[in-house]
């Protein structure tokens, strides 16, 4: 059993049982951060390309971590998507990088569909690790996993996701997972941070913050970007904190065992008051661990096997 | 030039013809359409059994890049690819580089069209000089030097008081003006169509509302100052509502739609193909269906391409830095009577009425007609003629179709051009180059 | 490839007895279970490794640990395989430094699966000494392997398959050779 396409750009693609396979093997990677030498062999004379096209330590970093940690030689390399712009555009960029065939290249970039142009002009492996608002499905395995770990299940746990939906790769990823996996999702906001046809992706729209976790096992916190404000999507964001923050009065409104999720990095007292941050509701640590595991599973699900050319 | 077009089904609808019956250009004009004629002695004959002939296809909206993007498009490129998608005449919009705002660069463009060019070539005018929406370009000069029309095309002007007056001031010159009808606030930097799509793909979205609020505006203008108007490539439900509406209170507004709007939704962009990228975006089902029956009904007066050439460097990039547009001419024809005419959305005379009579009169050119005196400007179909849309073979400079490997049934066979054949089972005939 | 059953080669108390017999050597080797450890092969090499260990306390009144290791990720043949092995958990709840591991496997054979065992548990730690015990070791070695403790040497030719079945996967507990189907 394996995935079945070659890169991993969407959850929205993916088979609920491809998902099961990606979080299965996570957890078995786990062990390996255990260990004193957190090394095994299996990528080894593999090569796994970091390009970070917007900048993301968190991220780059994981995978740089979960590359290593199977022995494959890993190469960063960084820049912005308008330097690639004004120099290289990123399809000479993509022409150059298989010309070194790579195995898997991962892809951060600022504009939703970098990753399908890839794919489609690269033999390796691409893997999406966020791309502009569409996706960022490794982000929404690892919260998957979180989750699963945290509640022994996913299948009929409810979830709701705060914060601005509409800008939000997180967002969209843990949708098309929550759903997959049989969770319900409520999604809250200000209206205008609320993309239009929302609901048609099987998930309520809740205005009120209070509404929105009533009952809910999962709340998931999105970052706010500053720039909201110019944009006239918001008036500000004390008028945000006031009524999307997440506070320790608010959350009496939600379950005793509820789990509060954040992608990070948090904005603290805007979207998420410290205290909440550093509660035993929050699982944010656990989220950067499993971030780890679930992209050595997927490293090892895409290029541990036969070599790409030699396969079907 | 003289040439007898011998037995074919001639449709004219603005002469509502639609029979057998040949055709015979004298001089570069139609001088009768009768059944069984005797030309003169040694006039060309081409045998057209079989085929339909129809007045030569018009296509009133065409970037020619020429001047200043050369490198996407020219008028020797562009007009061999209208000769070859079946059409006899483009109207040039007014977006190069320099801008077509003063008569240097309308000399230039007829110019090379003399000299370059296989089919008649329409220059429109701006409206504003630099297309900068500010200030009126000298619409004096420019209808004096050959524009049939004034458009800022490209960019919407955004000024209604700016737009009121080049209504005003364009009735001395009785041309109408073309609106590129889009709120650029309300548009902003979106880059398809706003809903579930967009939504889904993380892209910024353009709502319909871009476009039906300034058709209502362009509308609103048009009854104030009693010029006519001319809405560029209409693509929502609710503009046609507004165009509808506003043609029965009597409001001299006229409006076109592209192949693309009439056959793609936005679900197109899923993949995201930069060659699913133009403006206005792709809309949604209920907006095709609207604009189909808008078709059909005679509310949209003419199916125009909006032939937008751009070079690869423009398209193979990000969805989000791509450019806006795709090329039309060598796809419209056979796109049309395969979807349009075969799937029944409207009969074959009413969509050759919308390729010649339509906008012959939106412009007020002496064309889309056969009648006796009319220059001999003639497209013959040929509709058994099966296709694979191969952009590989465009006569354009550009290749951005998102219509790449499509078949069609039915294409234009023959392109005649005052009575001289330029375009010939995909071959072009003569110019001098 | 259907495959037919040519031999039985072991029944249940065949193995029972083999077990037996490996658990005494076991003991007789290592002088008694202070530092010893037992670490199955998934996944039938896990369910031997418990069985042997319930018999060294039946036998010596001491439970010695029991670990399970998954060489998936250690294996030289990930790029040959049709289909992708499932990763499963590697659990090993002691440290291995300083203890005598005994590696428990079902079939011995060409020994490429315990040259990767062997990696997996040197990357866990530094063990005194490591043993390796099989139910059945049917030859073909390709690599310098020998094991410590046999349940049984069973000659085979290389297109035959040894299915060793035990009643905690299989419902069953035997061991057979199975041959091509003509």
């Amino acid at each position: 059993m394996g995935l079945r396409g070659k890169d991993l750009i969407e959850v929205r693609g993916l088979e609920p049982a491809e998902i099961e396979l990606i979080l299965d093997t996570a957890e078995s990677m786990k062990e390996i951060a255990s260990r004193a030498i957190k090394k095994v062999p299996t990528l080894r004379g593999k090569t796994v390309v970091n390009l970070f096209l917007e900048p993301s330590t968190r991220t780059r970093t994981s995978f740089e971590i979960a590359g290593k940690w199977l022995s494959a030689d890993v190469v960063n390399v960084s820049g912005s998507a308008s330097s690639v712009v004004k120099g290289e555009t990123l399809m000479d960029t993509a022409k150059n990088l298989e010309a070194m065939s790579p195995d898997c290249v991962v892809i951060r970039h600022a504009m939703a569909g970098a990753p399908h142009m890839l794919a489609r002009a690269l033999r390796a492996a691409i893997i999406n690790a966020g791309d502009g608002a569409h996706e960022h499905p490794t982000q929404a395995l690892l919260d998957l996993l979180t989750i699963r770990e945290k509640k022994g299940h996913l299948d009929g746990l409810k979830a709701a996701i705060v914060g601005d939906i509409a800008h939000s790769r997180v967002a969209r990823s843990n949708i098309y997972g929550m759903r997959k996996m049989g969770m319900t999702v409520t999604v809250a906001g200000p209206p205008t941070l609320i993309p239009p046809g929302v609901e048609e992706l099987g998930v309520k729209v809740a205005h009120r913050l209070e509404e929105a976790i009533r009952d809910v096992d999962v709340v998931m916190m999105l970052r706010l970007q500053q720039e909201r404000m110019q944009a006239a999507l918001i008036p500000s964001l004390r008028e945000y904190a006031r009524l999307w923050g997440l506070t320790l009065d608010r959350l009496a409104a939600a379950r005793e065992d509820v789990l509060i999720m954040h992608p990070g990095p948090v904005n603290r007292g805007v979207e998420l008051a410290p205290e909440v941050a550093d509660s035993r509701y929050s699982v944010i640590l656990d989220q950067v661990a499993n971030g780890v595991a679930v992209r050595m599973a997927l490293l090892y699900l895409l290029i541990g096997g036969k070599p790409a050319e030699a396969g079907a | 030039m003289d040439l007898i077009i011998k037995g074919g089904r001639v449709v004219d609808p603005a002469n509502g013809l639609d029979g057998v019956a040949d055709v015979l250009i004298l001089d570069g004009r139609i001088a009768r359409v009768e059944r069984g004629l005797e030309p003169p002695e040694g006039t060309p004959a081409v045998e057209a059994a079989g085929k339909v002939v129809a007045p030569g296809f018009i296509d009133l909206h065409v970037h020619l890049r020429e001047p200043g993007e050369e490198y996407k498009e020219t008028v020797a490129t562009g007009t061999r690819a209208a000769a070859a998608g079946g059409f006899t005449a483009v109207v040039a919009m007014a977006n190069t580089l320099p801008v077509n705002d003063t008569r240097a660069v309308t000399d230039y463009i007829l110019a090379q069209a003399r000299a370059d060019g296989v089919v008649r070539v329409y220059p429109v005018g701006a409206v504003s000089k630099g297309l900068r929406g500010e200030e009126l370009a000298e619409l004096g000069e420019l209808a004096e030097a050959g524009c049939v029309a004034y458009s800022d095309d490209g960019q919407p002007v955004m000024d209604s008081a700016l737009l009121r007056r080049a209504l005003e001031y364009a009735q001395a010159f009785a041309k109408p003006i073309i609106s590129h009808a889009e709120d650029a606030h309300l548009a902003a930097d979106g880059v398809m169509h706003e809903g579930f799509v967009s939504t889904d793909l993380g892209l910024r979205g353009i709502p319909a509302a871009a476009e039906e609020v300034m058709v209502a505006r362009d509308i609103a203008l048009a009854e104030l100052t009693g010029t006519p108007i001319h809405i560029a490539h209409v693509s929502t439900a609710g503009a046609v509502r507004l165009i509808r509406d506003a043609k029965g209170r009597g409001v001299p507004v006229t409006a076109e739609v592209t192949p693309h709007h009439l056959l793609l939704t936005d679900e197109a962009v899923r993949g995201f193909d930069p060659n699913t990228k133009m403006k206005p975006p792709l809309r949604g089902k209920r907006d095709v269906e609207a604009l189909r029956e808008a078709l059909a009904d005679g509310t949209l007066d003419a199916i125009a391409t909006d032939h937008a050439p751009h070079a690869l460097a423009d398209k193979e990039v990000e969805y989000d830095l791509a450019a806006f547009g795709i090329v039309g001419l060598e796809t419209a024809v056979p796109l049309g009577l395969t979807h349009l005419v075969r799937e029944g959305v409207l009969d074959l005379p009413a969509f050759i009425a919308r390729l010649t009579v339509g906008p012959a009169r939106i412009l007020d050119l002496p064309l889309g007609t056969l009648s006796p005196g009319a220059p001999g400007d003639v497209t013959v179909l040929d509709l058994d003629r099966e296709l694979v849309i191969d952009p590989s073979r465009f006569y354009s400079r550009s290749r951005n179709t998102p219509f790449g490997g499509w078949r069609c049934v039915g294409a234009p066979w023959m392109t005649i051009v005052g009575g001289r054949v330029v375009m010939w089972e995909r071959v072009i005939k003569g110019g001098t180059r | 490839m259907s495959a037919r059953e040519k031999a039985q080669v072991l029944d249940e108390p065949g193995i029972d007895r083999a077990l037996t017999r490996i658990a005494h050597e076991i003991l007789e080797r290592s002088e008694g279970t202070p530092g010893l450890a037992l670490v199955g092969i998934r996944t039938r090499g896990v369910s031997l490794a418990r069985r042997i260990a319930e018999k060294l306390e039946a036998i010596e009144g001491v439970k010695v640990p029991v670990g399970t290791l998954d060489i998936t990720l250690y294996r030289d043949d990930l790029g040959d395989l049709a289909e992708q092995p499932v990763l499963r958990e590697t659990e090993i709840p002691f440290p291995v430094t300083g203890r005598t591991v005994v590696l428990v496997d079902d079939v011995l054979y060409t020994g490429r699966t315990i040259r990767a065992a062997l990696d997996a548990i040197m990357d866990l730690g530094r063990p005194r000494q490591i043993q390796l015990a099989v139910l059945i070791d049917r030859g073909h070695r390709e690599l310098p392997i020998r094991p410590d403790y046999v349940g049984k040497n069973l000659p085979t030719a290389r297109r035959e398959t040894v299915q060793v079945l035990l009643r905690e996967h299989d419902g069953t507990d035997r061991v057979v050779i199975q041959e091509p189907a003509p």
